[in-house]
């Protein structure tokens, strides 16, 4: 579990006429800005576990598109290291690289990238195309993966001619297609209606539900963050401020943006039992609670419990430890720390 | 602001030293009222220098010859196919009944009856009115060359797409290119390929290709970036991403370009009969110069026919958006119009075989409107000569003399320093510079006063479009239906070839300058017409519900706020209309004007390629000057309006 698939180690990206001379500078000089040169990615040190799900967000121009592009080279990095199941991609041969983004990515755009001129179903079997499979098993295949995003029935329509959450959906297909382990989304849903957003997150979780992936998650909605993460890597001006698990970034934020970013948040819905849990001071007693709901499903519970200290047991049935009803009533009411 | 304020002080001073340089023509040197000895260059010479060297001396000779050579097979195998010229494959031909049957499915399948009826009609029209082996003759070049123009100009678009520096020299290259006349391009053509079909279809297949260029480079730079990541993360290659990513996404643009390349190669198809290019040009221009007016009109009506359905045809093409079918099991269903089509051409192969009408109408079948519209023609003459020789005469001695003789009087150093002030007012020292730089080198080429008459029959014909095309745009954009039906014949005047334009005028006028000056004048007016009416219609609502909350009156609702916002657009069509002309004046010079466009016609009689590039080029670079203080003055009011 703790095995990391994607590592960067100080990645920069800057986009300008001379990029590398400009990082050098920088290096002399760190609060240097010079006309023409954007500094869209700055020091970023991240790991990503196999099979977890990183939501990395931030405001509109805060790098994140850029972050996830060099972590498929679509972007030359400028400085720093990405490695890639072990391996630098910066060192990767072109060929190398194709058969890499051919077996083990897969990646959703923001505004869908589908071809305009091909067939719902031909898009999705591009991928399959490019490998070189024959034409019969990659249309299988492609069918399979639109009766799977709830496309039945679409497969000899034209992209113009869906609406915008089947765009996505056929996005999703495609990129599914070639069985990923590491899964980009760029801001998969910020081009739908909010109503569509939220059938999308739903049928995005399905899937997620389904399968055993590294996702790599971007957005700007920090609600859609909540609610989709194991950990939010939050970023600005190119720098990630925190990266961690959703209930640690909301109890401890670890600067005054995040704080900021966290204030409007209801901590209730994010924060989660186990991340209240301390070590018993007494034997448990009574009714435990399990340590992965949230403070406020439990509420109606927490509020009327006349314990002081909640006995809290993992999804094993184990007891792991225990909560104080005033700690979590603190959170429920906003007040904590 | 401040910037201006400099610039206009500058341009004065230089408005000043012109005027002063007029009025004191009287005592100036000979040198400064004519461009003197020494500055004249002998720019000929040195081409033809160039050019013997690369076809004696470096054998492109050789390869022209053997690339002219694929062309005239492939133009032997159009021709036995189209009108049964006896070459392989001895197929041909082809019977005109099936022609119009294809012609018709063609624009059923594209956009349905209306334009089936149209491509369908037209071939119809050319087989009955006894035109066929013409047409067939001009269209068997434009079935050869287009494609050749199409795959160039995607092969150099391609690689002006993937090096930035390929692109930046490409680029003036293509500007002047688009500015230089056509008949510039046939004497090099005559040089190396001698005259006839051949060289024909080469000096067609070299014109046609910057559009191409341009459009295949718009095309492809537009394509949206995430379709391109999409692809790449699919795993494609560099080359399964240039064929099997951008360009199928680039097509729409790719198509418009396909539709440009077919409309020039119709255009220069028709002038090529200047170099004995046989056909339904070539026809015209010998019944237009023996004034035989019936049948020139009913060749006109072909030449425009065919515009009109190569235009809708390919623009069809281009603008039609895939759309999924109804699924159906059968395959009758899905390939019904494939068909019907089959069906079709089987009939009129049968038709052909039993009825050799079918096959061929022979000229004494014919049909000819000939007669009728001479007969009206006559009449109309009649009633309205005593009109059109008053408007000759009054043209000639109160506008075009004194304009000419004005022209001709100003001393060049005055024009140059006009132009100076000019350029300066509007684009400061570089723009100064620029212009300066395009008319000195017309100075130093010695064809100064020829030069000065071409400026001249522009710039009237453009003033007099103007005044036309203004008030009608003004009216036509009143109304929102008018303002359509007005565009819609715009763009369906804008496609035909600048020859047909001719063929009215002398019709009215006869032979001589006016008859030049009306042509120019219709030809130019209709890009001011249709430019003014978009520029018109586009002015944001809010602004004019803005004016009209304030208490605007339509004067000045016009004047203040409708005229400035759509300037910028009018620009753009004046840009046009001063091109158009350009050309419009050099084509004309057959009917006898004293430009450079009958000198360029003697170096084309002549195959003096030093000579006719040199005339080419002056005529390119009034163009390209136009082009730049049009341009550049469109900017700076686009910048001062905000939009
Ligand atoms: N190709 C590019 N050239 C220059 N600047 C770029 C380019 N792509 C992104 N940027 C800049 O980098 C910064 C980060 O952009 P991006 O990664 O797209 O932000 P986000 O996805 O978080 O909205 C922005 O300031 C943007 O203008
Ligand atoms: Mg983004």
């Amino acid at each position: 579990m703790t095995e990391s698939v994607i590592s960067c180690h100080n990645v920069s990206k800057i986009f300008g006429p001379n990029p590398a001379q400009h990082l050098a500078n920088l290096k002399a000089d760190p609060s240097l800005t010079q006309a023409g040169y954007v500094h869209a990615v700055r020091e970023v040190n991240l790991e990503i576990r196999r099979g977890e799900m990183l939501v990395v967000m931030g405001l509109s121009g805060s790098g994140k598109s850029t972050l996830v592009r060099c972590l498929s080279r679509l972007i030359e990095i400028t400085g720093g290291t990405v490695t890639v199941e072990g391996r630098d991609i910066a060192t990767l041969s072109e060929p190398d690289l194709i058969d890499l983004r051919r077996r083990k990515m897969g990646m959703v755009f923001q505004s869908f990238g589908l071809l305009p001129h091909r067939s719902v179903l031909e898009n999705v079997a591009f991928p399959l195309e490019m490998r070189g499979q024959d034409r019969a098993t990659r249309y299988s295949r492609a069918r399979e993966m639109l009766e799977l995003v709830g496309l039945k029935g679409r497969e000899d329509y034209f992209p113009r001619e869906l609406s915008g959450g089947q765009q996505q959906r056929v996005g999703i297909a495609r990129s599914l297609a070639v069985e990923p382990d590491i899964w980009f989304l760029d801001e998969p849903f910020s081009a739908l209606d909010p109503l569509i957003r939220r059938e999308m997150q739903d049928e995005f979780l399905r899937l997620k539900g389904m399968m055993n992936k590294t996702i790599v998650f971007i957005t700007h909605d920090f609600d859609e963050a909540l609610r989709l993460a194991d950990r939010i890597a939050i970023m600005k001006d190119g720098r990630i401020e925190q990266c961690d698990t959703p209930d640690k970034i909301v109890l401890h934020p670890a600067t005054d943006y995040v704080a900021k970013f966290t204030s409007e948040i209801d901590r209730a819905r994010v924060v989660h039992i186990g991340s209240l849990v301390r070590p018993l001071t007494a034997p448990p007693s009574g009714e435990p609670v399990p340590a992965h709901r949230t403070i406020r499903d439990l509420a109606r519970q927490l509020i009327s419990d006349p314990r002081v200290e909640i006995p809290v047991i993992n999804a094993q049935g184990a007891v792991i430890g225990s909560v104080l009803r005033q700690a979590a009533l603190d959170v429920l009411l906003g007040d904590a720390q | 602001m401040e910037r201006d304020a400099r610039f206009a002080g500058t341009a004065k001073l230089l408005l000043a030293l012109a005027v002063g340089l007029m009025v004191f023509k009287a005592i100036l040197p000979q040198g400064m009222i004519r461009p003197p000895e020494w500055l004249v260059l002998p720019f000929a010479d040195w081409i033809n220098v160039v050019f013997s060297f690369l076809q004696n001396d470096l054998g492109l000779m050789a390869v022209t010859r053997a690339f002219s050579a694929v062309v005239e097979w492939l133009l032997n195998v159009t021709a036995n196919l189209l009108y049964g010229k006896s070459r392989w494959p001895n197929l041909g031909p082809i019977p005109w009944s099936v022609i119009a049957v294809t012609a018709f499915m063609a624009g059923y399948a594209l956009k349905g009856w209306r334009l089936g009826l149209i491509s369908g009609g037209t071939f119809v029209w050319i087989a009955l009115m006894g035109q066929w082996k013409w047409a067939m003759e001009t269209l068997s070049v434009i079935v050869v060359a287009a494609p050749f123009s199409v795959i160039l100009g995607l092969v150099l678009a391609v690689l002006a797409w993937r090096s930035p520096r390929f692109e930046r020299v490409l680029n003036p290259i293509l500007s002047i290119a688009q500015s230089l006349p056509h008949f510039a391009y046939m004497i090099p053509v005559v040089v190396f390929i001698g005259v006839g079909p051949k060289a024909g279809a080469i000096v067609t297949i070299i014109f046609s290709v910057p559009p191409m260029i341009r459009m295949t480079l718009l095309g492809l730079k537009k394509v949206p970036e995430e379709v391109i990541e999409a692809a790449k993360m699919s795993g494609a290659t560099r080359w399964q991403l240039l064929t099997r990513a951008r360009i199928p996404t680039a097509r729409s643009e790719i198509l418009i370009g396909v539709n440009q390349v077919i409309m020039q190669c119709l255009a220069m198809v028709v002038l090529a009969s200047f170099i004995g290019m046989p056909g339904l040009g070539q026809k015209l221009l010998q019944l237009l110069q023996s004034l035989k007016i019936g049948l020139s009109v009913e060749i006109g009506i072909t030449i425009i026919l065919l515009a009109v359905t190569l235009d809708r045809l390919t623009k069809a093409w281009a603008l039609r958006q895939p759309m999924h079918e109804a699924a159906s099991p059968s395959w009758i269903t899905r390939n019904r119009l494939l068909l019907i089509w089959l069906t079709l051409c089987a009939i009129g192969f049968g038709l052909a075989h039993v009825f050799p009408y079918f096959l061929e109408v022979e000229r004494r079948q014919a049909l000819s409107v000939a007669g009728p519209v001479d007969a009206l023609m006559d009449h109309l003459i009649r009633l309205i000569t005593p009109v059109t020789l008053w408007l000759r005469w009054f043209l000639i001695t109160w506008v075009l003399i004194p304009m000419r003789d004005a022209y001709l009087w100003l001393p060049f150093t005055a024009v140059l320093v006009l132009l100076a002030a000019l350029g300066w007012a509007i684009g400061g020292l570089r723009s100064a510079l620029i212009c300066v730089a395009y008319f000195g080198l017309i100075a130093a080429s010695g064809w100064w006063d020829r030069a000065m008459i071409t400026v001249y029959m522009v710039c009237i014909s453009v003033l007099i479009a103007a005044i036309l095309a203004i008030p009608l745009a003004l009216w036509g954009a009143r109304n929102p239906e008018r303002a359509g039906r007005i565009l819609l014949i715009c763009d369906t005047a804008q496609t035909f070839p600048s020859f047909i334009y001719l063929i009215p005028v002398i019709m009215l006028f006869g032979v001589n300058d006016v008859a030049v000056v009306a042509a120019v004048v219709v030809f130019a007016a209709v890009p001011l017409v249709r430019y003014t009416i978009e520029g018109l219609r586009n002015v944001p609502p809010e602004m004019i519900e803005a004016a009209n909350m304030s208490g605007a009156t339509q004067a000045q609702l016009l004047w203040h706020v409708r005229l400035p916002l759509a300037l910028p657009t009018m620009l753009v069509g004046a840009n046009q209309s001063v091109m158009f002309s350009l050309f419009m004046v050099i084509i004309a010079a057959f009917i006898g004007t004293q430009d450079l466009g009958q000198e360029m016609q003697r170096a084309l009689s002549s195959t003096d390629v030093g000579k006719g590039l040199v005339l080419g080029f002056a005529v390119a670079f009034m163009g390209l000057l136009t082009d730049h203080l049009i341009t550049r003055w469109s900017e700076t009011r686009k910048r001062a309006l905000g939009i």
